[in-house]
């Protein structure tokens, strides 16, 4: 500490600016109002940071810092210009960023120190690297299946959660053990790698319906991964800014357990896809009744008020601009139309709102689950896009079914019902849905964006 | 090395506690936004990994230090980027331009 004093004091201010400023930049986030006066606050808070942080005193070669701070960026930029359907995948990939960053740092803090580590600076290092680097591999596996790399659908086999919490438990021994003898340098290979492989057998089992949780959760380790770094380093802001990450992820994956109706441990290792077969033979011998383009028009002409229930499939169809067309054309009709979107529908928290926002919708008219199931009984159509779990009202009154007690957007209590699907075929965790076979319900058979494309035809035909 | 642990579990559980009731305010709509952008702020590991390549201690210090600055560098820009990207497109209902 030899260095002039003035020059700590100034890093400890900025830092001190910082972590007020990320503080404010997630509270202005909460309302679509002043959300991007939050993101130039995180912004400026981060400049501090940075800012500050290269003029600490220990820093004698700025070569090396310079050239990754160029090489981030030109890897940072085309990561922000992805396009909005890409947006889950890239959320993933982020957060195994963020924890490749924390792991390397802890990796090199141990090997800087040891053998002299102290117990509890070993022991949140164990809990740093073993965050990091599950974190790491897990949000990988989730990029690679969102991305389509991988396959979506869960692979399990037996014993499997078995041999996951056994790695787990030999990799936290491990850290124990080196938390009683940090001489045992020979060990940390094994408290680095072996979550690294628990990260991608944790992925394995998981389908796409769950990655919302699974998002949410990694987003959370990731946060706690950053906070006990800060333990380490012995750097509040870092400490601050990873409760507060840790924290939102946390809210976000209670949030989504809550909507699918299931516990943490029952996404991590209950592997839903496991009851397709069960579920897909189960089918039963009825057929919905189904309608053209022309006669969905028609009714949706003459409705007051419309509830539009997007899900997945719209984003796989690419249909939300086709979508807005729908609602402009019945806007200008002086129909009502508002949006109901379900916590858990799409493949990360918020996507359909990305979605739709960027379609041009305005927010006010994207409503979620709690907000629209009461105007559900007085609308006259319910008009489901690619949704169908989230729907089901088997959730509500059938106590045999998987999904039983999972709230669900309630569809069935409109006065007519109308589903876009491109065949009968049992959704997501081969449930079959017996909203499609109402009497007040109509089928529509085809692919999203065509067949709203040709609704909006329909109505254009009709009023020129 | 001092390490003035209760000091850091007290700021932690402080912040953890902010963190939730800010969070909880948060809509449902904006949760995507959201997770960018902790995401974004979560890169502020990157100055522990400043600090860590510049003092030069040891070689695998410096390489790890790097690779750990190019992945939070990259977090931090794109995060940013794509929040205040998702942000622009939300608007109200009302009139605009075409």
């Amino acid at each position: 500490m030899t260095a002039a004093p003035g020059r700590e004091q100034l890093i400890e201010v900025a830092y001190l600016a910082a972590t007020a400023l990320f503080i404010l930049s997630l509270k202005w986030l909460g309302s679509p109002a002043t959300a991007r006066r939050g993101v130039r606050c995180g912004e400026l808070g981060m400049l501090l940071a940075v800012g500050g942080t290269l003029l600490h005193h220990g820093i004698v070669d700025y070569k090396w810092i310079a050239a990754a701070l160029a090489l981030g960026v030109i890897i940072g930029t085309p990561l922000g210009r992805v396009q909005m359907t890409a947006v889950p995948q890239r959320t993933a990939l982020s957060h195994a960023f963020g924890a490749l960053c924390v792991t390397l740092v802890g990796t090199a803090e141990f090997y800087l120190r040891a053998p002299d580590v102290p117990r509890f600076m070993m022991a949140v290092l164990a809990l740093e690297v073993i965050l990091g680097s599950l974190t790491f591999t897990g949000s990988l596996m989730a990029a690679g299946k969102l991305q389509e790399i991988l396959p979506q659908r869960p692979i399990t086999y037996r014993g499997q959660n078995v041999v996951n919490l056994a790695l787990l438990a030999v990799a936290l021994g491990a850290a124990a053990y080196l938390v009683h003898r940090p001489g045992q340098t020979q060990l940390f290979p094994a408290v680095v790698g072996i979550p690294l492989l628990f990260g991608v057998l944790m992925i394995i089992p998981i389908g796409g319906a769950d990655m919302p949780t699974v998002i949410s959760l990694l987003n959370s380790y990731a946060g706690l991964a950053a906070a006990a770094m800060g333990f380490v380093l012995d750097s509040k802001l870092l400490i601050i800014a990873g409760a507060l990450d840790g924290a939102s992820g946390f809210i976000l994956s209670v949030n989504m357990s809550k909507a699918m109706n299931r516990s943490f441990s029952n996404v991590l290792f209950g592997a839903f896809g496991q009851e397709q077969p069960a579920g897909a033979s189960a089918q039963p011998e009825r057929s919905g009744r189904s309608a053209t383009p022309e006669e969905a028009a028609t009714i949706l002409a003459a409705a007051s008020r419309v509830v539009i229930v997007p899900g997945y499939g719209m984003a796989v169809a690419q249909a939300q601009h086709k979508v807005r067309e729908l609602y402009d054309a019945l806007t200008k009709r002086g129909v009502e139309v508002k949006f109901g979107i379900h916590p858990v529908a799409g493949r990360m928290p918020g996507h359909m709102n990305v979605l739709l926002a960027e379609a041009d919708i305005p927010y006010d008219k994207l409503l979620d689950m709690d907000e629209i199931n009461g105007d559900l009984p007085q609308t006259d159509v319910a008009l489901v896009i690619g949704a169908n779990d989230v729907t089901n009202p088997a959730a509500r009154n059938d106590a045999s079914s998987p999904i039983y007690g999972m709230p669900i957007l309630d569809v069935d209590r409109a006065r007519t019902v109308m589903v876009i699907k491109r065949s009968m075929a049992a959704g997501f965790a081969g449930i079959a849905n017996p909203l499609y076979y109402l009497d007040k319900t109509l089928m529509l058979f085809g692919d999203a964006r065509s067949f709203v494309g040709a609704i909006v035809r329909e109505l254009a035909g009709a009023q020129g | 090395m001092k390490l003035d642990l209760l000091t850091s579990l007290y700021v932690f559980m402080l912040a953890a506690f902010i963190g939730f009731e800010v969070i909880r305010r948060v809509s449902p709509l904006l949760h995507t936004p959201l997770m960018s952008l902790t995401n974004a702020l979560d890169a502020i590991a990157v100055i522990g990994a400043i600090i860590l390549v510049g003092e030069r201690k040891s070689a695998l210090s410096t390489v790890l230090g790097t690779i750990a600055i190019v992945a939070a560098t990259s977090n931090l820009v794109g995060g940013f980027l794509i929040t205040d990207r998702m942000l622009k497109m939300f608007r109200p209902s009302g009139p605009k331009k075409p």
